[in-house]
């Protein structure tokens, strides 16, 4: 996830991470990775980067960072429950792929170029 | 076509969900998605999230995901549903690189029947379907990742927002920096590549490698990649 500052909200984590901070730490489906310290409503990303051994790339004279995904098990996936993927359509309007819970859902990756 | 699939299945309780991965993001996509009228969600996907959440490493690609929200089978090649379609003749003034490019993409190779019979088996018989993988094998066959893989990651999603703010020499640094620690990714190379525009006619982001006149920022290009790895391993076999 792309980040203009280290200190986020314990929402924009969530949302860009895909890990939930849980009493046991941060939580992907049934996996818990154990925190140092709990964040509260504050993210420090540098120190949950630590953590949980997620890469945090900077380009500093224009004051951006990027964080990358885990390698937790050495898969993409740590587990199978799908992420709720959120992003926005035409319009702008975000969707989330939790709301066609119920419904078998086909994700395809397409590009225009 | 794919359009198509989802209109006969939906009531069965199937919905198709399109991503675009593109840096420039709606403008780009806009054309392609307004010219097939989807009545799915059809979504924008600027920084690749669909390579960090689900290992999409080409397009197209796709991810079964059930009822309940568990992953039935990861990403991996997504053949357009088979139909009668006439050969396609090429335009006469193709320019020679695009030749070449269409010469390589002919021995490019899909098992668009075996894919969509195990689709269609998916949609009527959900979890019974034998063609449904356990959490386990789910996990097991998604993309390896290891520590420099994340890192790569990260550097495609910072090139990728550079790009996005006109730091176009800022994002090439960033980008041959994810190409070098995820080499098995073709959308992070296609992607880069697709932005060195060639021209201003229908083939400028299909060219994607050097051309006359301007320097190639990058290590590779797509005829390069592909003559090197084979046509047909750009694709991993699809099997049950």
């Amino acid at each position: 996830m792309i980040l203009k500052s280290q200190q986020i909200s314990r929402n924009e984590f969530e949302t860009g991470t895909g890990w939930k901070i849980k009493p046991e730490g941060a939580c992907k489906g049934e996996i818990c990775v154990p925190l140092k310290s709990a964040p509260g409503d504050v993210v420090d990303v540098k120190k949950i980067a630590t953590d949980m051994n997620l890469p945090l790339v900077a380009e500093e004279g224009q004051g951006v960072w990027a964080l990358g995904p885990d390698s937790i098990g050495g898969k993409t996936l740590a587990t199978a429950t799908a992420p709720n993927l959120t992003l926005p359509d035409l319009d702008g309007k975000m969707f989330e792929l939790s709301s066609l819970k119920g419904k078998k859902v086909l994700v395809y990756a397409w590009a225009p170029y | 076509m794919w359009q198509a699939l989802r209109e006969e299945f939906h009531a069965k309780g199937f919905e198709l969900v399109t991503v675009g991965l593109d840096t420039l993001g709606t403008e780009a996509c806009r054309p392609f998605i307004e010219a097939a009228n989807p009545s799915h969600p059809s979504l924008i996907d600027q920084y690749h999230v669909m390579a960090d959440l689900f290992g999409v490493v080409n397009i197209p690609e796709a991810i079964w995901i059930n009822e309940d929200g568990i992953i039935v089978r990861p990403a991996e090649a997504a053949p357009p549903p088979p139909m009668d379609s006439p050969a396609m003749n090429p335009p006469a003034e193709l320019p020679q690189h695009m030749m070449d490019i269409m010469g390589e993409a002919v021995k490019i190779q899909t098992d668009d029947d075996g894919y969509h019979h195990a689709l269609k088996d998916w949609i009527e018989n959900g979890d019974k379907s034998e063609y449904v993988l356990d959490p386990e094998s789910v996990i097991a066959r998604s993309q390896p990742r290891d520590e420099n893989k994340s890192l790569g990651h990260a550097h495609f999603e910072l090139a990728a927002y550079l790009e996005t703010q006109g730091q176009h020499q800022l994002a090439i640094k960033h980008f041959r920096e994810a190409h070098r620690l995820v080499p098995d990714s073709w959308t992070f190379r296609r992607q880069a590549w697709s932005l060195e525009i060639v021209g201003d006619g229908p083939f400028a982001r299909f060219w994607q490698g050097p051309s006359e006149g301007k320097d190639w920022p990058y290590e590779g290009d797509w005829l390069t990649d592909i003559r090197r790895e084979g046509a047909e391993n750009y694709y991993a076999p699809w099997s049950k």
